[in-house]
């Protein structure tokens, strides 16, 4: 009966995305692609692993074109990563949404993703999407300490110092991209599941669901 | 002059990069707008490429600013010395200038008193001072070597610069040349080396005079000096005209 009555009402739009998370959320699209993307291409002029990065895959055209890239769009990333970190305190969005995350949630919903039985719910991340949006938040904040680090490892002594020195920076530098990049590769595969997802990114708005 | 074997001269070259970048549109492989984005390399002069080198200019604004005069670049100890210290310059190893000590010359020009030219034994004849630091190349790799010589700061005071001035420039006689910030020039330690490890730097190394600046990238450290000027115009470099950040401090 309660089901019945809930159909008869119509749809409303409810908002899930505040707009300066939207543009938040694009403008760190755009600047993680660019830093990405070039420093695929810096990475490929003195490869830290066997192998390389697909030419076609990187940004710049050669190393200097690739470094200018990645210095420029490095102050849009991080402009970009502090608005957004200054709003997501100040208007509580991290706490409601990323709060609480405890490791019985992250296992529960984690089992139930894995049975296909983890409903998504328009507006309210689960604890397995709360865990991997917190992770990803700390990656890229150690790929932007560990970014400056390698950019200035005398003026930065202490941060080069903290992250075990130049050499090993650079290893920490690679694995915040790895995980970034792991991490896009999933967010993007959800979409493509779940392509609903996608216009309340950009208007906004969703319609209310049952 | 940090460009080791890996990273080809062609790399560089103006020409095969707008070829390249035809071949890679002809051939569509393409991650939607932002492959339009990956000709804007610096070379052509569009608009991408106009804020490119913009930002590369505010970017050597914010590293002057970062520069602390006083602050040390890290020393290690000569068990941590990289051997063999890599070679790289934008030239094979075959095509290192073959220099004659005796008959060598540093040319001095610019805004400085005294613009006598410099001998090796004159310059052996100055305060001398060792080090053993990182070298940071631009691709991202780096090693660390031991190089001794007459500070920078001891040099320029001595022929007389002006020190208000804004730049130092170099020319090499491998046909390379860039250039410094005065404040770098002054910092303690910036030498004009002689000597790698104990022994005169070899043709590999930059014989017979390299300037070595800890707190830059590699590709301002030039090797082969050949003549030395002061200025207020900026005199650029051989990467840096090509796109590479100018200041490229550390």
């Amino acid at each position: 009966m309660a089901i019945a009555s809930i159909d008869r009402v119509p749809k409303r739009r409810i908002r899930i995305h505040p707009l300066p998370v939207r543009i938040a959320h694009w403008v760190n699209a755009f600047a993680m692609t660019c830093m990405i993307l070039s420093g695929w291409q810096i990475y490929d002029a003195s490869p830290l692993f066997p192998f390389a990065f697909p030419r076609w895959a990187t940004l710049g055209g050669w190393l200097g074109g690739a470094i200018a890239w990645h210095l420029a769009a490095m102050w849009l990333l991080v402009g970009n990563g502090l608005l957004y970190g200054v709003y997501g305190l100040a208007s509580g969005h991290f706490r409601r949404h990323f709060l609480p995350l405890t490791l019985a949630s992250v296992s529960a919903d984690l089992k139930a993703a894995l049975t296909f039985r983890l409903a998504h719910r328009l507006g309210h991340y689960n604890a397995v999407q709360r865990l991997l949006y917190a992770l990803v938040l700390l990656a890229g904040v150690l790929a932007v300490t560990s970014g400056l680090a390698l950019w200035k490892p005398v003026q930065l002594r202490w941060l080069s110092w903290l992250l075990g020195g130049f050499e090993v920076t650079r290893r920490v530098h690679f694995v915040a991209m790895a995980g970034i990049t792991g991490f896009v590769a999933v967010h993007l595969a959800l979409v493509l599941l779940v392509p609903k997802t996608l216009p309340p990114m950009i208007t906004g708005r969703a319609k209310e669901e049952p | 002059m940090s460009l080791s074997k890996r990273l080809k001269r062609s790399d560089a070259t103006p020409d095969l990069v707008r070829l390249e970048r035809r071949l890679f549109l002809r051939n569509s492989l393409s991650l939607g707008a932002l492959a339009m984005l990956t000709g804007c390399d610096l070379t052509d002069g569009d608009a991408v490429d106009k804020v490119l080198w913009a930002m590369s200019r505010w970017n050597d604004r914010v590293q002057a600013w970062l520069f602390d005069p006083d602050r040390l670049a890290p020393t290690y100890a000569e068990s941590d010395i990289t051997k063999p210290f890599p070679f790289n310059a934008f030239y094979a190893i075959d095509d290192v200038p073959d220099i004659d000590g005796g008959d060598w010359q540093l040319e001095v020009s610019g805004l400085v008193q005294d613009k006598s030219p410099w001998t090796l034994e004159r310059l052996r004849t100055l305060p001398q001072q060792s080090q053993i630091t990182r070298h940071i190349c631009i691709e991202g790799w780096s090693a660390i070597g031991q190089w001794s010589g007459v500070p920078f700061r001891t040099f320029l005071e001595r022929i007389g610069a002006d020190l208000r001035a804004r730049y130092v420039g170099f020319k090499c006689a491998d046909r390379y040349y860039s250039s410094l910030d005065m404040a770098t020039a002054l910092h303690p330690q910036t030498i004009l080396a002689l000597d790698y490890g104990k022994d005169p730097l070899p043709p590999e190394y930059g014989f017979p005079l390299k300037l070595r600046v800890p707190t830059k990238l590699g590709f301002k450290n030039p090797k082969h000096i050949a003549a030395l000027f002061v200025t207020n115009d900026n005199p650029g470099g051989y990467w840096e005209d090509q796109g590479y950040n100018w200041y490229s401090g550390s």
